[in-house]
């Protein structure tokens, strides 16, 4: 095995990220995600790549649209209002298809919120925070070694898809230290390989070929509608190759709860209390967030009489979970939000009080 | 082994984030599976700190803990804050340096520690978190001698590798 290391959470992504060959950082300081921006600026120079410090959060994603559109490998990460202001971007390379990783260490919202962790960014993540039609790719970790592991696949799914991909933290992940085994640093394209691998890349044509142009604007709507065309295909192909969960305890499950990232390790402890009193639970993890791995609630068993969304927000991802249930079980939302964290005790009783209350007789509430 | 699940706790600035570090750290080199979850925001400034660390041989799920196997206070208020979340049979480690009276709870041994008092013995109280660390590590064996000298050596590298033997030192100032 490997060498492991304790690191934080925000430094392991930092860590992953220059060894994946990022060599282009533009962040701008908010808690709890500093130290993944404190990372990058003392250790991403040495491996010859370039960190700045932007003015904000905007002119840091639309730093990384232009290293992106260079052919560079790009990192951009912030905290739930600060990827807010990155929306503009993110929806701008969505739109010209070019690859990017953000992390996003979110926090209690809406508005500036607290610095605390929270999942209420949920919609944001998956329902487009900017305009158009676009999907961001989304990946949910649940430890310092699956976010690891994640950020590697994330550039590869990002460039194999030209899209931006995220990888949605929360505080907890970003601030805790676990053991990690870090991936092999890999060395950054070479700027004259770059257009064998990435052809779409603004480096120079060097009166060789034909322009490339990178562009959003389209004041021709049919030509617009033709270049959206174009890419959706890509939406639909993802949507077969990426999903991905992790089913936990299905059988002859009583409740199957579903929940994501740190919140999913809360769970698996609330469902050994649950145990303790005679409640067989299970748990369906999704790793994507988008595409949502739908396909997982066809693995739930007749045993199961309703299913329970456990978030860090108010019942977003519940949308999801009434899409994937399709009307086979009532489904409930258990939630604490704004930051304050839900233990595996609460769970445990909230569970218990909604299926003996008999607040679930056949309905969604 | 059980799994241990400890919430070190004090003001700002009295060290409880690297007690819990170094024991994180010795628990990895033990190759056991460890968490280290810290408090922070406005308390790093001025206000109580703490972090919890789990360390077990089993795969941890919640890296939050509402039934701690032991509480390190190192202050007053987190002493309030935390000592009910002790299990029976549990340890509960005071800070007497700062904390007077008696704190002592019924189904959990108490252990009374000097921090300031232990380290100024040594002539450098800089040393009064690892005289608690100590403490923790000779009640609980939560990880080994060998494995916390190996964990100081990979933290107080350079400049500070002098600082090992004197930390060392420190973890047997505290006589049960």
């Amino acid at each position: 095995m490997k060498e492991k290391v304790l690191m934080k959470g925000n430094e392991a992504f930092g860590e992953t990220a220059i060894r994946c060959g990022c060599r282009f950082y533009f962040g701008y300081p908010i808690t709890p995600q500093n130290e993944l921006t404190e990372y990058m600026s003392a250790n991403l120079k040495k491996a010859g790549g370039e960190f700045i410090q932007a003015e904000s959060e905007l002119a840091a994603v639309n730093m990384a649209y232009g290293a992106a559109c260079s052919g560079g490998r790009v990192l951009i990460s912030s905290s739930s209002p600060g990827i807010a202001l990155m929306q503009e971007g993110l929806s701008f390379m969505c739109s010209v298809q070019v690859p990017l990783v953000v992390i996003n260490v979110s926090r209690g919202g809406p508005g500036v919120g607290s610095i605390q962790p929270g999942q209420a960014d949920y919609y944001q993540a998956t329902r487009g925070g900017g305009n158009g039609d676009y999907h961001l790719i989304v990946y949910a970790p649940s430890s310092i070694q699956e976010a690891s592991d994640t950020i590697v696949k994330a550039y590869d799914v990002a460039e194999k898809y030209r899209n931006p991909v995220m990888v949605l933290a929360d505080g907890m992940l970003g601030q805790m230290m676990e053991p990690v085994s870090l991936p092999e640093m890999k060395e950054a394209l070479a700027e004259e390989d770059i257009p064998k691998v990435k052809p779409w890349a603004l480096v120079g044509h060097k009166d060789q070929r034909p322009h490339n142009v990178i562009k959003s604007l389209y004041l021709q709507t049919e030509q617009l509608e033709e270049t959206i065309n174009g890419y959706w295909g890509k939406y639909e192909t993802a949507k077969k190759e990426l999903p991905e969960y992790e089913a936990y305890n299905l059988d002859g499950a009583e409740v199957v709860m579903v929940a994501y990232g740190s919140t999913s390790r809360i769970v698996l402890e609330a469902i050994d209390l649950l145990a303790e009193s005679g409640i067989k639970a299970g748990l369906i993890r999704p790793i994507t967030l988008w595409p949502f791995p739908y396909n997982a609630f066809d693995k739930i068993g007749s045993s199961t009489k309703a299913v329970v969304s456990v978030e860090l927000s108010k019942g977003q991802m519940l949308d999801d979970i009434l899409i994937g249930s399709n009307g086979r079980w009532p489904a409930a939302v258990v939630s604490r939000t704004g930051g304050v964290l839900i233990y595996p005790q609460e769970v445990a009783d909230r569970v218990k009080e909604l299926l003996e209350g008999g607040k679930l007789n056949g309905k969604s509430v | 082994m059980s799994t241990h699940k400890i919430i070190i706790a004090g003001f700002g600035g009295q060290g409880v984030l690297l007690i819990g570090q170094l024991m994180a750290y010795a628990a990895m080199m033990e190759g056991k599976e460890v968490t280290w979850m810290p408090s922070y925001g406005p308390e790093m400034r001025g206000g109580t700190a703490n972090c919890t660390v789990i360390v077990s041989e089993k795969k941890i799920a919640s890296p939050l803990v509402t039934q701690a196997t032991a509480v390190a206070a190192m202050n007053g208020p987190s002493l309030e804050k935390f000592k009910d979340l002790i299990v029976p049979g549990g340890d509960l480690f005071i800070n007497t340096s700062i904390i007077t009276g008696d704190h002592g709870k019924e189904g959990v041994n108490t252990h009374n520690v000097d921090c300031m008092g232990l380290a100024a013995e040594l002539e450098n109280t800089k040393v009064a978190n690892m005289v608690m660390l100590g403490a923790i590590y000779q009640v609980t064996s939560v990880v080994s001698e060998d494995s916390l000298r190996a964990a100081m050596e990979k933290t107080f590298s350079g400049g500070k590798a002098k600082l090992v033997d004197i930390n060392m030192k420190a973890l047997y100032a505290w006589k049960g």
